[in-house]
């Protein structure tokens, strides 16, 4: 299914292949380049989904911004995986090639805290205001630390 | 066949009938409940088929059903609500006017549910005052229609000089509502 490997045009890029599905690994800095030529020279015009992971025991790689581009006309779809540290978790913002890239950007920042430099409006899009913390980030647990009303040894936990 | 509400006890004579006013006005209120139906997920999927013909809640008197909380008795508050939409909902309750009742239909609204998370809110009674309590994940029309009949009770049997009292008060205060004067 991986049809042209076009990104060896792009220097030092790895792509893996799992479930038939090409994945490909770049650095932020050839973010943008890639998905231009992705976009605008192989047809890949639709952004299906921006989304994070957190992988708290890769230290230097902790957070990794995973984008997905649909090629409508062939029916191809491609997976770009960005690693960033947690000491450094800047990448530049989509929103220049795509305007749907504009809110979910902002739900990956809401929920992994992870900063698009260059994003006109990056604020949480989901959580309350006033949350002061990354919820989806591993150290935190699902349920509310502060609820007073629940007793865990009740709930099994 | 259709079946009329029973009138209360009273003085009946040619053309005329004494009561108490407390009864004739219980009477009004428990049979002309408008609700406005706060529906959030899957419980405002049952409360559809509640309304719906088969389970018809208009037969109690809720055929007039409004999203407007200006003109409506019974807020209904059907789904889960999350943290965000809490000040939302405590909005459209002080946009009611007095007398108002609060069901809280399913698990969501009464206690969180099964979402006991960051974002859910856990129970709607953190934020307003709560009449009734419809439990189910989600609760069977017949449930719901058990609800809506026990806010009628209550109304039918409210003093009417209950939004009136101290205690009253207190218990809004205790929510941070504002009572209207």
């Amino acid at each position: 299914m991986a049809f042209i490997n076009e990104n060896t045009n792009n220097s030092a890029v790895c792509s893996v292949d799992q479930y038939d599905m090409l994945n490909v690994n770049i650095t932020a800095d050839q973010l943008i380049d890639l998905v231009d030529v992705l976009k605008n020279k192989q047809g890949f015009i639709y952004l299906t989904d921006i989304c994070a992971a957190h992988y708290p025991e890769k230290v230097g790689a902790e957070f990794e911004v995973i984008y997905h581009l649909h090629n409508l006309i062939e029916n191809q779809r491609v997976r770009l995986k960005v690693a960033l540290a947690e000491s450094d978790i800047n990448i530049p913002t989509l929103t220049v090639h795509f305007v749907g890239a504009n809110w979910m950007e902002r739900e990956t920042f809401d929920f992994y805290g992870v900063n698009f430099v260059g994003h006109p409006d990056l604020r949480r899009i989901l959580n309350m205001d006033d949350m002061d913390y990354h919820p989806l980030r591993k150290q935190y647990a699902l349920e509310d630390e502060t609820r007073t009303d629940k007793n865990d040894t009740f709930f099994g936990r | 066949m259709v079946k009329v509400v029973e009138s209360p006890e009273g003085l009946e004579g040619q053309g005329f009938f004494a009561t108490s006013l407390d009864k004739v006005i219980g009477l009004a209120r428990a049979n002309s409940i408008w609700p406005l139906p706060f529906a959030t997920s899957c419980c405002g999927i049952e409360f559809m088929a509640t309304m719906g013909a088969n389970y018809d809640l208009a037969r109690f008197g809720s055929e007039r059903l409004s999203f407007t909380p200006r003109q409506t008795d019974l807020l209904m508050v059907m789904g889960t609500i999350s943290k965000k939409m809490a000040p939302v909902l405590k909005q459209v309750y002080d946009q009611m006017a007095e007398p108002k009742w609060v069901l809280s239909v399913g698990a969501c609204a009464c206690s969180g549910g099964i979402f006991d998370t960051y974002s859910v809110l856990q129970g709607i009674d953190k934020v307003i005052p709560v009449d009734v309590y419809v439990p189910g994940c989600p609760p069977r029309p017949e449930q719901i229609i058990e609800g809506l009949m026990k806010i009628q009770e209550l109304a039918k049997n409210e003093s009417l000089r209950r939004r009136d009292t101290d205690e009253y008060a207190k218990m809004l205060e205790s929510y941070n509502i504002e009572q209207a004067k």
